[in-house]
Formats: C-alpha cells, sequence, structure tokens
C-alpha cells in the first residue's frame, strides 16, 4: 500500500517537475510568474491527441506504433514551443519594463485566452486519448507499476537529466545562467538577452509538452481546464524547491507529488487539491526561498 | 548628543558593508558623511533608520536605543530622511505626497473619516496648511497639484525634503541631495539645509561634491570600506592624509583646492 | 511585410485546433482588423482629444437620478441583471481598497464574498435569522476572515502575495464544497429568505433594486470618505512605494491589516445581497474565475479610482448580457481585452488627473 502511494506518486510528480522546471527557468530570467504556462502544458496534452489522431487517420499508427508515438512527441514538443515562444513575443516582451505585477495580470489574461480558446475549437467535454498502448503490468514486492508509470518516471528523470547539461554544458546554456544572475552584466558581455529569453519559454514549454503527452497518456482523458489546477501545482512545486533553482524544481515536483498521493490514501482524498495550496503557503511562510533555495537579502 | 552610533555593523551575506562603526553628532549641527562609492554611506542610513536590520551594534536617538525599532516607528521617534534614488509617490500629487509626511504628527482613523466630524475636518485643513507650508520652505509651492512623476528632477528631491520635513523630525538625514543638480540649484539647497539647521534641526548629509560639503558642514565623518577612518571638522579633514590616502587619485584635487 | 508574416505564423500555430480552413479564415480577420486598426488610428490619430472639463458633481448627480428611475425604463429582466451590477459594485469596491489603494494583488478576494454569502445563508436558513440581523454577523465573520488571512499574507510581497491569496481562495472553495455537513456540498443551499423591511418583503425585483442601489450609494460614499482622508493616503503611499511610506511614519503591516479587512467587509455585504437575491448559493458561484473578473473591473476602470470600478463593473457585466451572441466569447475576449490593456493602458479608462 505505501510502497504503491510511492510509486504513483512519484508518476504524478515526475509530471509535476516537467511543468515546475518551465515556472522556474522563466522565473529564474524574468523574475514573472508565468501564469499561462498551466495552459501549455494543457495545449500540449492536447496537441497529443490531435497529432496521434492525425498519424492513425494517415496510417502510420497501424504501420508503426513506435515510430507514430515518437512523431506525435516530436510535433507536440515542436508545436507547443512555438506556442510559448508567441505567447512571449506577445503579451510579455512589451510588458519587460513595466511595473512587476502588469506582467503578472497580462499573463492571466493569457491564460484565459488560451483556456477558452482550446474550449471553443476542440469543445468543452473531455477528449479521450486514442487507446492505442498496450498496457503491461508489472508485478514487484506487492507493488503494480504499469508500463507507463516507468515510462513516465523514466522519462521525466531523462529530460531533467537533458536539461541539466543543457544549463550546465552548453554554450545557450551557460547564456542563461549568466542573464539569471545579472541581466545588465550578460548584455554587456554581448549575450543576446532577447534570444536567451525566447530560448528559455521554448525549452519550458518543450517540456511542459511532454508533460502534458504522458498525462494524457496516463489518465486516458483531457479537459481545456487541466491548465489551471496542475499549473498551480507546479508552480507549488517550483517554489517548494526554491524558485529560480532548477534542481530545486526537479525535487519539489517529485515531494510535491509524495505528499499528494500519501495525503490522499492516508489523510482524505476529497481535499486532495487543496494539499499543494497549503504546502504552498506554509512553504512561503516558512522558508520562502524553498528547500533548495539560496537565502539572500532583499535590497531596500 | 542627539544621536550616538557603536559598534554598528551590517553584513550583506559575506559582505561588510559597515564595520564597527561608532560616533556622537551633537545637537543643531550640518554633519557629513564622505565616502567613495560603495563605502557604505547609504547603508549607514538603512541602519539608522530601520530600512535594514542591523548585524551589531547599538544606535541611541535622544538616549533611546531604536536599534532593532521598525522604521515607522523611527520616523515618530523623530528620525527622518530622503532616498539617494528618488522614491516619491509617483502618481500622488505634490501636495498629497508631503501631507502624508504629516501621518505620524496626526491621528484621525477610519470613523471620523466616514462620519466627517468637526475634529476630522479641522485635523484635515490642519495637514492641508502645514503641508503648503513645507512646499513654500523647500520652494516647490507652484507644483502643488501636479503629479509627483512630472516633476523635474530636481524638484523631485526637494519634494523629498519636504516631504521629510513635514514628519517634522529632530533629526534629517540627506542621501545625496545635490546629486544631478546644476550648480545654482546646488546653491539654492545649501541656503535651504543651513536655514533648516537655523530652525534648531539637526542635518547629516552624505556628498560627494567637495564645496558642498566644505561649504556646510560643521562636523565630517569619512568612511571606507564600511570602516569610519576619521573624523572632524572640514580644516581637519582637509588635512588628513589618512582621508587623501582613501582618495588618492580620484578626488585630490577637489578635496585641496 | 514582418507583421504580415507574424500573423500568418499565430494562424499556422492555431490549425491543429482550428484546422487548416479556421487558420485560413482567422489569418484573413487578422489581417482584415489589423489592417481596419491601422486605417482608424491613421484617421483618428490626428484629431487631438479635446480635454472635456467634466464636472464630477454634476456628472455623478445625473448618474444617480438615472439610477432611480432606470427600473422604470426598463424590463424586469434588465432590472435582474441592474441588480447584479449593483452587487458587482460593491463587490469591486471592496477589492478595490485592497488592490486598487493599496496595490496588494489580492486573487483570492472571490473567498470572502463566497464566506458572506454563506454566512447569510447559514445564518438565515439555519439558525432562523432574519436578514437584519444576520447582516452584522455576516460583516463580522468577513472582515475576521480578512484579518485572518492578513497574518501570512503581508509577509510576503508582490506576485507571491497574489499566489498566496489565490491558494486561500481555492481552500476556501474547497471547503465549501467539501464540508457537506454544514455547506451541503456542491448542492449548495437553498431557500434562503428574502429581507424584510418594516415587515414587508422585499421579493419584487424592483424593491430589491432600490435595496441594492442604496447600499451601493453608502458604500461609494464611504470609500470616497475614506479614500481622501489620511487613512486613505496611507493606503495609497503603500501601493506607489512601501520602504518610503514606512520612512513617512506608515505602519504599513497596520494599514495592510485594515485593508485587508475593510476590503472583505464590502465583499461580505455583496455575499449576502448575492445570497438573498438568489435565494441560494453553491460553491461554483465563488471560483477563482470570479476573483479574477472582480479583479479585471478595476483594472479596466483604472486602479484606485472610484467612477472607474463603477464603469468596470458596469462595461464587464452589461457587455455580454446585451450582446448575447457574444456570450460564448466572453471570457476569450476577457483574457485578450487583459493583455491588451496592460499593453496600452494600464492605468485603465478612467484616471485621476
Ligand atoms: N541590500 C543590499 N544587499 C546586498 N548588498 C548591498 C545592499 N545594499 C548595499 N550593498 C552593498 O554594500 C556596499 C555598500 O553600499 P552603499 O550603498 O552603502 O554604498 P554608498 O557608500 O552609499 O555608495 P554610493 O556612493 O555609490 O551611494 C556595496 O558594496 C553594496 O553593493
Ligand atoms: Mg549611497
Amino acid at each position: 500500500m505505501f510502497l504503491q502511494q510511492i510509486i504513483n506518486g512519484l508518476t504524478v510528480g515526475g509530471v509535476y517537475a516537467l511543468i515546475a522546471l518551465g515556472y522556474t527557468l522563466v522565473y529564474g530570467i524574468l523574475e514573472l510568474i508565468n501564469f499561462a504556462h498551466g495552459e501549455i502544458y494543457m495545449i500540449g496534452a492536447y496537441l497529443g491527441i490531435i497529432f496521434l489522431g492525425i498519424f492513425t487517420a494517415a496510417g502510420l499508427t497501424q504501420y508503426s506504433l513506435f515510430l507514430s508515438l515518437f512523431l506525435t512527441f516530436v510535433m507536440s514538443v515542436i508545436v507547443c514551443s512555438a506556442y510559448g515562444f508567441t505567447v512571449e513575443k506577445l503579451a510579455y516582451k512589451p510588458l519587460r519594463n513595466a511595473p512587476r505585477l502588469n506582467p503578472l495580470i497580462s499573463a492571466i489574461g493569457v491564460s484565459i485566452f488560451l483556456q477558452n480558446y482550446v474550449m471553443l475549437t476542440q469543445g468543452a467535454t473531455d477528449k479521450v486519448f486514442p487507446h492505442v498502448i498496450p498496457v503491461t503490468t508489472v508485478e514487484f514486492l506487492n507493488v503494480t507499476m504499469t508500463s507507463l508509470q516507468i515510462f513516465i518516471i523514466i522519462a521525466s528523470l531523462l529530460l531533467m537529466a537533458g536539461l541539466h547539461l543543457f544549463i550546465m554544458k552548453t554554450k545557450t546554456g551557460k547564456a542563461m545562467r549568466a542573464v539569471a544572475q545579472d541581466k545588465t552584466m550578460a548584455s554587456l558581455l554581448g549575450i543576446n538577452i532577447d534570444r536567451i529569453i525566447s530560448v528559455t519559454f521554448i525549452v519550458g514549454s518543450g517540456l511542459a509538452a511532454v508533460a502534458g503527452l504522458m498525462v494524457a497518456m496516463y489518465y486516458g482523458l483531457v479537459n481545456y481546464s487541466i491548465g489551471y489546477i496542475a499549473g498551480i501545482k507546479a508552480f507549488t512545486a517550483a517554489v517548494l524547491g526554491g524558485i529560480g533553482s532548477i534542481p530545486g524544481a526537479m525535487v519539489g515536483g517529485l515531494v510535491l507529488g509524495l505528499i499528494e498521493s500519501l495525503g490522499a490514501s492516508y489523510l482524505s482524498s476529497e481535499y486532495k487539491d487543496a494539499y499543494a495550496f497549503i504546502v504552498l503557503i506554509l512553504i512561503l511562510l516558512v522558508k520562502p526561498t524553498g528547500l533548495l533555495g539560496k537565502s539572500g537579502e532583499n535590497r531596500p | 548628543m542627539i544621536l550616538e552610533v557603536r559598534d554598528l555593523t551590517k553584513i550583506f551575506g559575506g559582505l561588510k558593508a559597515i564595520e564597527e562603526i561608532s560616533f556622537k553628532v551633537k545637537r543643531g549641527i550640518i554633519l557629513s558623511i564622505i565616502g567613495p562609492n560603495g563605502a557604505g554611506k547609504t547603508t549607514l542610513f538603512n541602519c539608522l533608520t530601520g530600512v535594514l536590520p542591523s548585524t551589531k551594534g547599538h544606535v541611541l536617538f535622544e538616549d533611546e536605543d531604536i536599534t532593532q525599532r521598525r522604521p515607522y516607528e523611527i520616523t515618530e521617534k523623530g528620525i527622518a530622511r530622503t532616498f539617494q534614488n528618488i522614491r516619491v509617490f509617483n502618481s500622488m500629487t505634490v501636495l498629497e505626497n508631503v501631507m502624508i509626511g504629516q501621518h505620524s504628527r496626526s491621528r484621525e482613523g477610519l470613523l471620523t473619516a466616514v462620519l466627517g466630524t468637526k475634529k476630522f475636518q479641522r485635523e484635515e485643513d490642519e495637514i492641508r496648511s502645514k503641508a503648503l507650508e513645507y512646499l513654500e520652505f523647500t520652494g516647490i509651492q507652484d507644483y502643488a497639484a501636479t503629479l509627483a512623476e512630472n516633476l523635474p528632477y530636481g524638484d523631485q528631491k526637494r519634494l523629498e525634503i519636504a516631504r521629510a520635513l513635514a514628519t517634522e523630525p529632530e533629526l534629517l538625514l540627506l542621501d545625496e541631495p545635490a546629486a544631478g543638480m546644476n550648480p545654482q540649484e546646488t546653491m539654492a539647497l545649501m541656503e535651504l539645509i543651513k536655514k533648516i539647521r537655523e530652525w534648531g534641526k539637526t542635518v547629516i548629509i552624505i556628498e560627494h561634491d567637495m564645496k558642498v560639503v566644505m561649504g556646510i558642514s560643521d562636523w565630517i565623518i569619512v568612511l571606507d570600506h564600511g570602516v569610519k577612518i576619521a573624523e572632524g571638522t572640514p580644516n581637519e579633514i582637509q588635512n588628513n592624509p589618512y582621508v587623501i590616502e582613501a582618495y588618492l587619485g580620484k578626488e585630490e584635487v577637489d578635496l585641496l583646492s | 511585410m514582418k507583421k504580415v508574416l507574424f500573423m500568418f505564423w499565430c494562424a499556422l500555430l492555431s490549425m491543429p485546433f482550428m484546422g487548416i480552413k479556421g487558420g485560413a479564415y482567422l489569418f484573413v480577420g487578422i489581417c482584415v482588423s489589423y489592417g481596419v486598426y491601422v486605417l482608424l488610428a491613421h484617421l483618428f490619430g490626428k484629431i487631438k482629444k479635446p480635454a472635456i472639463p467634466v464636472n464630477t458633481k454634476l456628472l455623478s448627480t445625473a448618474f444617480i437620478a438615472f439610477a432611480f428611475i432606470l427600473p422604470f425604463l426598463i424590463k424586469d429582466y434588465y432590472t435582474d441583471v441592474a441588480i447584479l451590477v449593483c452587487i458587482y459594485i460593491i463587490l469591486a469596491l471592496g477589492v478595490n481598497i485592497v488592490v486598487g489603494f493599496s496595490g496588494l494583488l489580492h486573487l483570492g478576494f472571490a473567498a470572502f464574498y463566497g464566506i458572506g454569502a454563506y454566512s447569510n445563508a447559514l445564518l438565515t436558513t439555519h439558525f432562523g435569522l432574519g436578514f437584519w440581523s444576520a447582516l452584522p454577523l455576516t460583516l463580522l465573520f468577513t472582515s475576521m476572515a480578512g484579518l485572518l488571512l492578513a497574518f501570512p499574507a503581508l509577509r510576503l510581497k508582490g506576485d507571491y502575495l497574489a499566489i498566496v491569496t489565490l491558494g486561500f481562495g481555492e481552500i476556501i472553495r474547497l471547503v465549501l464544497n467539501n464540508w457537506d455537513s454544514v455547506t451541503r456540498g456542491p448542492n449548495g443551499i437553498s431557500n434562503i429568505p428574502s429581507p424584510f423591511i418594516l415587515g414587508f418583503e422585499i421579493s419584487n425585483l424592483m424593491y430589491y433594486y432600490y435595496l441594492v442601489l442604496g447600499f451601493v450609494l453608502i458604500a461609494a460614499f464611504i470609500v470616497k470618505r475614506v479614500y481622501h482622508s489620511r487613512t486613505g493616503r496611507a493606503w495609497l503611499s503603500i501601493r506607489e512605494d512601501e520602504t518610503a511610506a514606512e520612512a513617512m511614519g506608515i505602519n504599513t503591516r497596520k494599514y495592510k491589516f485594515m485593508a485587508l479587512s475593510f476590503g472583505a467587509f464590502w465583499a461580505g455585504l455583496a455575499g449576502a445581497l448575492f445570497a438573498s437575491k438568489m435565494h441560494f448559493v453553491s460553491p461554483e458561484s465563488f471560483s477563482f474565475m470570479e476573483s479574477v473578473f472582480v479583479v479585471c473591473m478595476i483594472i479596466l476602470g483604472g486602479l484606485g479610482s472610484i467612477p472607474g470600478v463603477i464603469l468596470g463593473s458596469l462595461i464587464l457585466v452589461l457587455l455580454p448580457e446585451v450582446l448575447r451572441d457574444f456570450q460564448l466569447y466572453r471570457m476569450l475576449a476577457l483574457g485578450v481585452g487583459l493583455v491588451l490593456m496592460m499593453i496600452f493602458r494600464p492605468q485603465g479608462l478612467i484616471r485621476k488627473n
């Protein structure tokens, strides 16, 4: 029972972590809570269903399930990243020097827009993810794991590792860290800030797309409203780990997933969605810098 | 003594912004604090006014320990300040800005405001007329109805002084009031500061312009790298070898002229 | 050319969702509306807006007079809408104290609105109180809730505050939704009685309209008085610059507490009026979207401006009612509106000075 909840928690936690990375990356660079990020994840989930539908209609799925799924992932990530990129250009870039709350309000506007845009074009009812993936289960120490769960946990861990390498090793990644440290300094060093910000949104949205697709496969259903709650939870995960910190987002996501699944089974499942908020409020009050965040003096 | 500072220290992370600074301030003088950029002058002000909590040490104002007090309490006790990078209330009028300065010298609350009692009206009129006085004193009365953000730079600095005076302080802290002003404006500002001293108030001023400093100070404290390296009369400071060394190659000429 | 390319890019992005035809229509649509916009901007750009000297006293008197004869001019259905507008104005005035005056972006105000509505509902149905005897208790509860939330929220700044208040709002909604024994969960509470005045039941729409209109006038009067007082100035200074406000001798923590509980007070009143108007409450009326909707009203009207709040509530409640076919696109437009507003006119439609 307990181990089972751990596995379930890790599965959901991996997804939260992937979305949380998007929040943390953007916050680290722009100090903006990208409220629309949850919607980007939702769009990723829809794109997965749409592209898989197209590939199935074209006969590709029947020909090779693996190829079809792979292409679905690739296309969803590309289009979703394009969405993230475009949102930044349209709704945040013009506000870069505005008072801090203005871009946040703009982000809320984007979030409302995207939610209703998907509702109007795709309908308000749940969309079903096509049943194309054969589900096998693995029994181990009284714990049942589905192949999907294993896939999700492994894929999230791989992506996080990949992101870590990208940030630490590549030139673009290093530039991102420099911009997060000090924008003025970075631009003096000849780093193109606009480009780095775009890359940040693209990477964050790509990760969210993968998260969306995996959730769509895991639950088999998506709805235009899933972005809001997932967004809040992932944001909580980011804050929990220490917003702006990439390992923090990963740890935060996994911890939140565990708290939720253990809380739901041992405390009360009705308030499952409230745990994230309670954790969020507590962490902000007790240790606003999060588990792995650096503490720093606020300038007056 | 109106102010006494004992071993005041402020550490940011690992950086000692000010270190074991001690000094006393006589009532009714103009004291200048000078030192190169990053010496810790503004940090000293922030610690005196409670904007930043100090790491160690004590601040005594009129023989009362005010070290860990909140900024608004310190203002109530009689210390007011201006900021190095202007912090006027942008989207309020100049008059309203100064009226806010009167906050701690007035009492009326929510209920009497809603009822519009006589006492409320009287206090409101008083706040307004006093605010106008301070505007006149600083010479920006013509702008009373203008939004603060629309004021020219120099006048925003005056507004900050008017606003600080409106809190009716005994001790006034001015952080680089002459920065960015042209020579005429600077002259007028010096006159203004002298007038404030004539009122019996004590003024501490951070300033880079040595002509201003030497012209108006009764006493000077020199900071460098967070440490007090000298204090004395303008004459003593001008001839102090440590000070000259601290400023060497930069403002040496200024200092000696 | 770059702009057209960008529009093409957007249309391309919409294709997975709208189909190829939909995307093409969208492309033509945005191109045409952009063309119209450029044309209009060109035509009107040259005309300098004349600074019309508005006599605010006269204008507001006329407005109030109009509000008084309104029910005689319109159908019952629209009286119903007018009541809703009034309730939203009261709610928005409360939010305006917190968000507009004090600059604390609060995204959970629907919680106070909900607490007000549920207090009224429970006190009148469970405990058999009348509207008027329940009202002081309701207002007390909501003001206390405002104070209570202030404790955690005031240690945070800016966008963190926004998120925490959002979380608070959601927790309250989840409690309303799940505490079945008291709130009857998602089914809500029905049979909430109408108010009585001198033994006379205010059940008729027109009478209820005059009741809420009375409350609107009282609320607007009180908020205006406070705005022009020492307290109001203290709130504004916190919005403008918290550090400078402290340095002016303002106990910013105390004034934030005051703003939150005073704002919650009006939300509670709005909630009570809403409950006794609808005779029914359920958690879904107090969702996050509701909080955002009210914040939108005051942003649209102009943060901190009382006429702005009224205008904003009028527009956002009336527009979808007047343009019925528009209903479906209401939220879509709201989202776009917020973004455009932030980019082109962050100070709102009405701005002082
Ligand atoms: N809030 C803060 N957090 C971290 N470091 C700070 C903070 N405020 C000041 N410092 C650092 O403390 C040192 C002293 O700064 P301070 O602003 O007091 O210098 P200053 O003497 O006023 O310089 P200037 O003449 O440029 O105004 C600097 O190295 C500065 O970077
Ligand atoms: Mg300084």
